[in-house]
C-alpha cells in the first residue's frame, strides 16, 4: 500500500511576475486522505487547476502510477482517472438527477442513427449508486434543484467514481454545508478512500480535514509548508500551522492589549 | 424533461418516495400550460362559435393550417430556447428563403427542387453564422440574431429589387406541377378520404361536387411530425439531454464534456431551416414570394415557445408545449372571425396569453426545483 497513485513532485507555477506556487510536493496513496490546507489566497485553487490539468506547470513533474505524464488538458487528467469536482460542481438543477448524473455520458442503446438514451438503464444505475451512499434519491427523475446541498456534492462525487476515477480532487466540498450536511458528505468520502481510491481534499476548514485526513499538506502564501501524517500532528497544531494560526496568536495579543489600554 | 419513473416498479418500493397523484406528475410538466389553455380556447370557441362552421371540415383545416405554419418554426424556436438562446431572425429567414427560392426559379431559370435546395443550403449558412457568432463571442444571441433581423430583411429587399425591380417575385405556381419535390411542402394528404367523405354527404361540397376541404394540407403533416421528433430528440436521444444541459448550465454541461458550442449551433441551423420548410409552404401555397413575408414571426414563434412552457432562461421546455402554443395561437386567429368580437383585439389578446404564461411558467419552475 506504500506505492503512490500520485505524485506532484516541485511543482512551480507562475503567471507573469506572480509565484503562484513554488516548489510544492505532495503524495497520494491508494486508499488514503491527502488534505490541502492554506488560507484563502494561499494557492489553493491554482494548484487544483494544476492538478487536474486546466494549467501546465512551469517546474515539476507529474507522475501517475509510476509514469511521469503531462497533462495538456482537463480531459487527459480525466483519461488517467484523476476527476476533480469544482465547487458548482457541474450540475444543472432543472435536470433530473439521473440526466445529471449521466450528462455528457449518456448510456446508448439501439443500433446505428437510431441509437437512443438508455433512460430505463440510466435511472436505475443513477437510483441504486445513490442507494449505496445512504442517500435515498425519491425519485431518479426528481430535479437536482429538489435536492439539498449534501446530497448534490455525493452525486458530484458518486458520478465521478462511477465514470472511473482514481484519485478524487474535490474543491472545498463542504464549504457551503451545514454541519449536518458536511458530516454526510464527509462520511462519504472516507467511504471512497476505503474503497481503494486516492482523494485530495482541499479546504481551509480544520475540523472539517483532520478527522477524515491521512496526511496533511500546508500551502501557505504559494509555498508547501511540508506534509504531515495525523500521528504527528495534534489539530492544535494543525490550526496554528494554517497561515490564520499565527495571525490568531497576534490577534489575540493586540486585543488584549487594546483591552488593557482602554481600562487604564 | 423529466423521466416518468419506470425503475421504481421493479424494484423493491423504496418506503420514503410517496405516491404521488397522477395530477401532481401532470403539474410538474411543462406543456401542461398550453394544453390547458387549447382545453379552455377549444371549449370557448365551442359555445361562442360551435354552430357556425368553425369546426366543419372546412374550418378546422384552416385553423389547423394556420396552427401548423406557426408551429413549425415555434417547435425549432422552443428546442433552441431549451438550449438557451434566441432566434430574432426567423421572421427574416422567412422573407430571404422565400425569395431565394422564387428568383433562382423564376429569374434564372433553375428548376424548382434546385432552388428550393438551394434556399435550404442558404438557411444552414445563416444559422451556423448565428451560431458560431454567438458561440465565439459570447454575445447574447438577442443581440447577435436581432442584427441578422435587419441584415437578412435589408439584404432580402435590395437584392430582390436589384434583380426583379419589384418587392414581390409571383408567377410559381406554373412550376410545382411537375416538380420531383415540391409536393412535400404544397400537396394535401388525404384526399380520397375527404372526397369519400364529401361524397356520403358529410362535409361540404363545391358546387362541382369536390369537398371544400380537398386534404390534409402538407404543412400540418410537417407540424405533426416534427413535434413527434422533436420530442423523440430531447426525451429520448444524448443530443436532446445535451439541449437541455447546454441551457440550463453552460459551464457544468462542459465541465462533462457536452460540446455546448457544438449544440447551439446545430439549434441555431434548426431554426433557420424551419423558417426554410415555413417558407417553401406559403411560397408554394401563395404560388410568389414577397419581400415581407415572414414579418414579426419570430416574436410569434417565441410567443408560442413561452405559452408552451419554455423558460425563457433555457434549460426547461417542451416541444409539444410548443406545438400546442401553436395551435391555441391558430385557434383564435381564426376562431375570431367565427365570434362578433371584432378582430382588432386579436393582438390584446396575445400579449395576455403571453403574459399569463409567462407568469404561470414562473410557477411551474418553482414547484420543480424547489421540491414542493
Amino acid at each position: 500500500m506504500s506505492k503512490n497513485l500520485v505524485e506532484f513532485n516541485n511543482i512551480s507555477k507562475f503567471f507573469g511576475s506572480v509565484i503562484a506556487l513554488k516548489d510544492v510536493t505532495m503524495h497520494v496513496k491508494k486508499g488514503q486522505i491527502m488534505c490541502l490546507l492554506g488560507d484563502n489566497g494561499a494557492g489553493k485553487s491554482t494548484l487544483i487547476k494544476t492538478l487536474s490539468g486546466v494549467h501546465k506547470p512551469n517546474e515539476g513533474e507529474i507522475i501517475v502510477e509510476g509514469k511521469k505524464t503531462v497533462f495538456d488538458s482537463p480531459r487527459d487528467a480525466l483519461d488517467l482517472g484523476i476527476a476533480t469536482v469544482y465547487q458548482d460542481l457541474a450540475l444543472v438543477s432543472l435536470m433530473s438527477v439521473t440526466r445529471n448524473f449521466f450528462m455528457g455520458r449518456e448510456p446508448m442503446k439501439g443500433v446505428g442513427p437510431f441509437k437512443v438514451f438508455d433512460v430505463k438503464k440510466a435511472n436505475d444505475i443513477a437510483s441504486e449508486r445513490m442507494g449505496q451512499i445512504g442517500i435515498d434519491i425519491r425519485d431518479p427523475s426528481q430535479a437536482v434543484g429538489t435536492m439539498s446541498g449534501g446530497e448534490r456534492q455525493c452525486l458530484a462525487i458518486s458520478r465521478a467514481i462511477y465514470f472511473g476515477a482514481k484519485v478524487l480532487i474535490l474543491d472545498e466540498p463542504t464549504s457551503a454545508l451545514g454541519v449536518h450536511q458536511a458530516s454526510v458528505v464527509l462520511k462519504y468520502i472516507v467511504k471512497a478512500a476505503a474503497s481503494g481510491l486516492g482523494v485530495i481534499l482541499i479546504t481551509h476548514n480544520v475540523h472539517h480535514a483532520y478527522p477524515v485526513g491521512n496526511s496533511f499538506t500546508i500551502l501557505n502564501r504559494g509555498k508547501s509548508m511540508g506534509t504531515f501524517e495525523k500521528k504527528d500532528l495534534s489539530r492544535e497544531k494543525l490550526l496554528s500551522m494554517m497561515a490564520g494560526g499565527e495571525e490568531l496568536n497576534k490577534l489575540e495579543v493586540e486585543l488584549k492589549e487594546i483591552d488593557r489600554t482602554s481600562k487604564n | 424533461m423529466s423521466v416518468k419513473s419506470k425503475s421504481i416498479q421493479n424494484k423493491s418500493k423504496d418506503e420514503r418516495l410517496r405516491k404521488v397523484s397522477n395530477l401532481k406528475v401532470l403539474l410538474n410538466r411543462p406543456e401542461l400550460g398550453a394544453l390547458g389553455g387549447s382545453v379552455l380556447v377549444f371549449i370557448f370557441f365551442g359555445i361562442v362559435a360551435g354552430d357556425t362552421g368553425m369546426f366543419s371540415a372546412y374550418g378546422t383545416i384552416n385553423f389547423l393550417e394556420v396552427s401548423s405554419n406557426l408551429g413549425i418554426i415555434a417547435i425549432a424556436a422552443a428546442l433552441l430556447m431549451i438550449g438557451g438562446e434566441f432566434d430574432l431572425s426567423v421572421g427574416s429567414m422567412i422573407g430571404f428563403a422565400g425569395i431565394c427560392i422564387a428568383i433562382p426559379a423564376i429569374y434564372w431559370g433553375w428548376p424548382l427542387w434546385s432552388s428550393i435546395l438551394f434556399a435550404f443550403s442558404m438557411a444552414v449558412l445563416v444559422g451556423y453564422a448565428n451560431g458560431i457568432l454567438v458561440v465565439r463571442t459570447g454575445l447574447p444571441s438577442f443581440i447577435v440574431t436581432l442584427a441578422m433581423l435587419f441584415i437578412l430583411r435589408g439584404a432580402t429587399l435590395a437584392l430582390t429589387r436589384l434583380i426583379t425591380g419589384r418587392t414581390q417575385v409571383p408567377g410559381l405556381r406554373v412550376l410545382i406541377e411537375n416538380d420531383p419535390i415540391a409536393w412535400i411542402f404544397s400537396a394535401d394528404a388525404f384526399k380520397g378520404v375527404f372526397t369519400w367523405l364529401g361524397s356520403l354527404g358529410l362535409i361540404a361540397l363545391r358546387q362541382d361536387g369536390t369537398p371544400l376541404a380537398t386534404g390534409i394540407p402538407a404543412s400540418v403533416l410537417w407540424w405533426v411530425g416534427m413535434t413527434i421528433f422533436a420530442t423523440w430528440l430531447l426525451m429520448k436521444t444524448r443530443y436532446g439531454n445535451w439541449i437541455f444541459a447546454s441551457g440550463g448550465d453552460k459551464l457544468g454541461a462542459r465541465n462533462v464534456g457536452v460540446p455546448v458550442g457544438r449544440v447551439k449551433i446545430s439549434l441555431f441551423i434548426g431554426t433557420a431551416v424551419a423558417a426554410t420548410i415555413y417558407a417553401c409552404v406559403q411560397v408554394l401555397d401563395a404560388g410568389s414570394a414577397d419581400t415581407m413575408r415572414g414579418f414579426l414571426k419570430e416574436l410569434e414563434a417565441i410567443v408560442a415557445a413561452v405559452v408552451g412552457g419554455c423558460l425563457l432562461t433555457g434549460g426547461y421546455g417542451s416541444a409539444i408545449g410548443a406545438a400546442f402554443g401553436a395551435l391555441i395561437f391558430g385557434t383564435v386567429s381564426m376562431g375570431i372571425y367565427y365570434t362578433d368580437v371584432d378582430t382588432d383585439w386579436f393582438k390584446v389578446f396575445l400579449g395576455g396569453m403571453m403574459l399569463i404564461a409567462v407568469i404561470f411558467n414562473n410557477f411551474i419552475r418553482r414547484r420543480v426545483t424547489e421540491n414542493k
